[in-house]
Protein backbone atom coordinates (compact mmCIF):
# COMPACT_ATOMS: atom_id res chain seq x y z
CA UNK A 1 0.00 0.00 0.00
CA UNK A 2 2.74 2.27 0.64
CA UNK A 3 4.80 1.74 -2.62
CA UNK A 4 1.45 2.76 -4.40
CA UNK A 5 1.14 5.88 -2.34
CA UNK A 6 4.86 6.49 -2.99
CA UNK A 7 4.90 6.07 -6.66
CA UNK A 8 0.98 8.31 -7.22
CA UNK A 9 3.08 10.99 -5.37
CA UNK A 10 6.06 10.40 -7.62
CA UNK A 11 3.93 10.54 -10.67
CA UNK A 12 1.58 13.78 -9.48
CA UNK A 13 4.98 15.70 -8.29
CA UNK A 14 6.68 14.38 -11.65
CA UNK A 15 3.86 15.80 -13.77
CA UNK A 16 3.52 19.19 -12.32
CA UNK A 17 7.28 20.22 -12.29
CA UNK A 18 7.77 18.55 -15.59
CA UNK A 19 5.43 20.36 -17.21
CA UNK A 20 6.57 23.47 -15.57
CA UNK A 21 9.84 22.92 -16.01
CA UNK A 22 9.51 22.06 -19.93
CA UNK A 23 7.45 25.58 -20.65
CA UNK A 24 9.49 27.77 -18.71
CA UNK A 25 12.46 26.17 -21.26
CA UNK A 26 10.69 26.39 -24.69
CA UNK A 27 9.54 29.95 -23.88
CA UNK A 28 13.60 30.72 -22.81
CA UNK A 29 14.72 29.02 -25.91
CA UNK A 30 12.48 30.95 -28.20
CA UNK A 31 13.53 34.32 -26.32
CA UNK A 32 17.48 33.15 -26.91
CA UNK A 33 17.11 31.93 -30.10
CA UNK A 34 15.49 35.09 -31.56
CA UNK A 35 18.53 36.93 -30.13
CA UNK A 36 20.69 34.80 -32.21
CA UNK A 37 19.09 34.95 -35.65
CA UNK A 38 21.87 37.11 -36.94
CA UNK A 39 24.37 34.23 -36.00
CA UNK A 40 23.59 32.27 -38.72
CA UNK A 41 25.00 28.15 -37.94
CA UNK A 42 24.93 25.76 -40.73
CA UNK A 43 26.10 22.38 -41.14
CA UNK A 44 27.95 22.26 -44.65
CA UNK A 45 31.62 22.71 -44.52
CA UNK A 46 32.11 25.46 -47.02
CA UNK A 47 30.82 28.78 -47.74
CA UNK A 48 30.80 30.01 -51.10
CA UNK A 49 33.75 32.83 -51.26
CA UNK A 50 36.43 31.47 -48.56
CA UNK A 51 37.98 34.69 -49.09
CA UNK A 52 35.70 36.16 -47.12
CA UNK A 53 36.99 34.15 -43.92
CA UNK A 54 39.49 36.55 -41.32
CA UNK A 55 39.97 33.32 -38.43
CA UNK A 56 38.38 30.17 -37.20
CA UNK A 57 38.15 28.10 -34.07
CA UNK A 58 36.43 25.55 -32.67
CA UNK A 59 32.98 26.34 -30.24
CA UNK A 60 30.92 23.87 -28.53
CA UNK A 61 27.60 23.92 -26.41
CA UNK A 62 26.58 20.54 -24.50
CA UNK A 63 23.26 20.02 -22.14
CA UNK A 64 22.53 17.52 -20.15
CA UNK A 65 18.86 17.14 -19.49
CA UNK A 66 16.70 14.23 -17.47
CA UNK A 67 12.95 13.78 -18.39
CA UNK A 68 10.42 13.82 -15.23
CA UNK A 69 8.82 10.23 -13.17
CA UNK A 70 5.56 10.95 -15.19
CA UNK A 71 6.69 11.16 -19.02
CA UNK A 72 9.03 8.42 -18.32
CA UNK A 73 6.40 6.37 -16.90
CA UNK A 74 3.87 7.10 -19.94
CA UNK A 75 7.48 6.27 -21.97
CA UNK A 76 7.18 2.49 -20.11
CA UNK A 77 3.33 2.36 -21.23
CA UNK A 78 4.37 3.48 -24.80
CA UNK A 79 7.03 0.39 -24.90
CA UNK A 80 4.22 -2.23 -24.77
CA UNK A 81 2.11 -0.85 -27.39
CA UNK A 82 4.96 1.06 -29.75
CA UNK A 83 4.33 4.24 -31.26
CA UNK A 84 5.43 7.57 -30.84
CA UNK A 85 6.90 8.63 -27.72
CA UNK A 86 6.07 12.14 -27.62
CA UNK A 87 8.03 12.46 -24.48
CA UNK A 88 11.18 12.20 -25.47
CA UNK A 89 10.58 13.92 -28.89
CA UNK A 90 9.75 17.06 -26.85
CA UNK A 91 12.88 16.22 -24.55
CA UNK A 92 15.67 15.95 -27.28
CA UNK A 93 14.57 18.81 -29.81
CA UNK A 94 15.16 21.22 -26.22
CA UNK A 95 17.97 19.80 -25.35
CA UNK A 96 19.64 19.93 -29.40
CA UNK A 97 18.54 23.69 -29.27
CA UNK A 98 19.74 24.20 -25.91
CA UNK A 99 23.03 23.04 -26.77
CA UNK A 100 23.19 24.76 -30.50
CA UNK A 101 22.43 28.00 -28.47
CA UNK A 102 25.20 27.52 -25.82
CA UNK A 103 27.29 27.16 -28.83
CA UNK A 104 26.16 30.38 -30.42
CA UNK A 105 26.73 31.81 -27.19
CA UNK A 106 30.28 30.74 -26.82
CA UNK A 107 30.87 31.61 -30.33
CA UNK A 108 29.17 35.47 -29.88
CA UNK A 109 31.49 35.79 -26.82
CA UNK A 110 34.72 35.54 -29.52
CA UNK A 111 32.68 38.18 -31.90
CA UNK A 112 32.22 35.33 -34.48
CA UNK A 113 30.24 36.26 -37.71
CA UNK A 114 28.80 32.20 -38.81
CA UNK A 115 28.84 28.85 -37.69
CA UNK A 116 30.28 25.84 -40.29
CA UNK A 117 30.02 22.40 -39.90
CA UNK A 118 27.92 22.08 -36.85
CA UNK A 119 27.69 18.16 -35.75
CA UNK A 120 25.75 16.46 -32.75
CA UNK A 121 26.18 13.46 -30.96
CA UNK A 122 24.27 11.98 -27.72
CA UNK A 123 25.98 10.54 -25.13
CA UNK A 124 23.69 8.09 -22.87
CA UNK A 125 24.98 9.21 -19.09
CA UNK A 126 23.34 8.50 -15.52
CA UNK A 127 22.49 5.44 -13.54
CA UNK A 128 20.51 4.35 -15.97
CA UNK A 129 21.95 5.14 -19.11
CA UNK A 130 23.42 1.65 -19.47
CA UNK A 131 20.41 -0.31 -18.22
CA UNK A 132 18.13 -2.23 -21.00
CA UNK A 133 15.87 0.04 -22.57
CA UNK A 134 16.10 2.67 -19.76
CA UNK A 135 17.03 6.17 -20.92
CA UNK A 136 18.03 8.03 -17.69
CA UNK A 137 19.09 11.06 -18.98
CA UNK A 138 21.45 11.78 -21.81
CA UNK A 139 23.95 14.77 -23.00
CA UNK A 140 24.34 16.47 -25.96
CA UNK A 141 26.86 18.06 -27.56
CA UNK A 142 27.01 20.11 -30.65
CA UNK A 143 30.33 21.37 -32.27
CA UNK A 144 31.45 23.31 -34.88
CA UNK A 145 33.76 25.76 -36.52
CA UNK A 146 33.08 29.69 -35.39
CA UNK A 147 34.37 31.78 -37.92
CA UNK A 148 34.89 35.78 -38.34
CA UNK A 149 34.76 37.37 -41.02
CA UNK A 150 36.21 40.12 -42.88
CA UNK A 151 34.37 43.78 -42.40
CA UNK A 152 32.37 44.84 -45.10
CA UNK A 153 31.60 41.42 -47.12
CA UNK B 1 47.36 26.49 -32.06
CA UNK B 2 44.03 26.91 -34.68
CA UNK B 3 41.75 24.33 -34.39
CA UNK B 4 38.79 23.84 -36.51
CA UNK B 5 36.58 20.89 -37.72
CA UNK B 6 36.28 22.25 -41.39
CA UNK B 7 38.97 20.57 -44.15
CA UNK B 8 41.29 23.42 -43.81
CA UNK B 9 42.50 26.88 -42.07
CA UNK B 10 40.42 29.37 -43.93
CA UNK B 11 42.63 31.95 -45.52
CA UNK B 12 45.83 29.77 -44.84
CA UNK B 13 47.73 27.30 -46.86
CA UNK B 14 48.23 23.92 -45.30
CA UNK B 15 52.44 23.42 -46.23
CA UNK B 16 52.88 20.10 -44.18
CA UNK B 17 50.99 16.82 -42.83
CA UNK B 18 51.52 15.63 -39.70
CA UNK B 19 48.53 12.74 -39.57
CA UNK B 20 46.12 12.49 -37.28
CA UNK B 21 46.79 13.15 -33.12
CA UNK B 22 44.49 12.15 -30.85
CA UNK B 23 43.71 12.50 -26.99
CA UNK B 24 41.31 11.06 -24.49
CA UNK B 25 40.12 10.78 -21.17
CA UNK B 26 37.79 8.79 -18.97
CA UNK B 27 35.35 10.02 -16.31
CA UNK B 28 33.53 8.29 -13.66
CA UNK B 29 30.46 10.33 -12.04
CA UNK B 30 30.82 11.41 -8.64
CA UNK B 31 28.52 10.73 -5.81
CA UNK B 32 27.29 14.10 -5.34
CA UNK B 33 26.57 14.94 -8.87
CA UNK B 34 24.64 11.13 -8.58
CA UNK B 35 22.15 12.17 -5.69
CA UNK B 36 21.70 15.83 -7.36
CA UNK B 37 20.88 13.19 -10.77
CA UNK B 38 18.47 10.79 -8.99
CA UNK B 39 16.65 13.94 -7.87
CA UNK B 40 16.33 15.46 -11.49
CA UNK B 41 15.29 11.82 -12.32
CA UNK B 42 12.13 12.54 -10.65
CA UNK B 43 11.23 16.09 -11.46
CA UNK B 44 12.98 16.19 -14.68
CA UNK B 45 14.88 19.38 -16.08
CA UNK B 46 19.00 20.21 -16.75
CA UNK B 47 21.75 18.38 -14.75
CA UNK B 48 23.87 21.19 -14.57
CA UNK B 49 26.51 18.91 -12.36
CA UNK B 50 26.61 16.40 -15.04
CA UNK B 51 27.05 19.42 -18.02
CA UNK B 52 30.05 20.90 -16.06
CA UNK B 53 31.54 17.89 -15.58
CA UNK B 54 31.00 16.46 -19.30
CA UNK B 55 32.32 20.02 -20.52
CA UNK B 56 35.33 19.94 -18.08
CA UNK B 57 36.05 16.00 -19.61
CA UNK B 58 35.81 17.45 -23.21
CA UNK B 59 38.15 20.41 -22.54
CA UNK B 60 40.60 18.18 -21.25
CA UNK B 61 40.65 15.47 -24.68
CA UNK B 62 41.26 18.65 -26.41
CA UNK B 63 43.95 19.99 -24.31
CA UNK B 64 45.26 16.33 -24.51
CA UNK B 65 45.11 16.81 -28.62
CA UNK B 66 46.51 20.27 -28.66
CA UNK B 67 49.47 19.14 -26.78
CA UNK B 68 50.22 16.23 -29.06
CA UNK B 69 50.34 18.26 -31.96
CA UNK B 70 52.79 20.73 -30.54
CA UNK B 71 54.99 18.22 -30.11
CA UNK B 72 54.62 16.95 -33.49
CA UNK B 73 56.01 20.57 -34.53
CA UNK B 74 52.02 21.68 -35.97
CA UNK B 75 50.20 24.80 -35.21
CA UNK B 76 46.82 24.00 -36.55
CA UNK B 77 44.32 20.91 -36.23
CA UNK B 78 41.91 20.24 -39.07
CA UNK B 79 39.00 18.25 -39.00
CA UNK B 80 38.40 17.62 -35.45
CA UNK B 81 35.54 15.20 -34.27
CA UNK B 82 34.61 14.00 -30.94
CA UNK B 83 33.70 10.26 -29.82
CA UNK B 84 32.14 9.02 -27.06
CA UNK B 85 32.18 5.14 -25.44
CA UNK B 86 30.70 4.41 -21.98
CA UNK B 87 33.46 2.30 -20.86
CA UNK B 88 32.22 0.94 -17.88
CA UNK B 89 28.97 1.52 -15.55
CA UNK B 90 29.07 4.76 -14.70
CA UNK B 91 32.34 5.79 -16.81
CA UNK B 92 32.70 7.66 -20.26
CA UNK B 93 35.52 7.83 -22.23
CA UNK B 94 35.81 11.22 -24.21
CA UNK B 95 37.61 11.07 -27.23
CA UNK B 96 38.69 13.92 -29.61
CA UNK B 97 40.49 13.28 -32.63
CA UNK B 98 41.65 15.39 -35.35
CA UNK B 99 44.57 15.81 -38.24
CA UNK B 100 47.88 18.13 -37.19
CA UNK B 101 48.67 20.55 -39.53
CA UNK B 102 51.12 22.83 -40.32
CA UNK B 103 50.23 26.60 -42.54
CA UNK B 104 52.08 28.84 -43.38
CA UNK B 105 52.19 32.48 -40.94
Amino acid sequence: MDALIYFILFIFVGYISGTIIEKKHYLDIEVREKKYLNLPAISSKNIEDESRILSANLVSGSVVISLDYFKRFLAGLRNVVGGRIHSYETLLDRSRREAVLRMKENASSMNADMILNIRFQTLGVGQKANKKGNIGCFEVVAYGTAVKLKPGT
Amino acid sequence: MIVTNIDSVPGKRIVEHFGIVQGSTVRARHVGADLAASLKNLVGGELKGYTKLLEDARAESLGRLIQQAQQLGANAIINIRFATAAVAQGAAELMAYGTAVRVEE
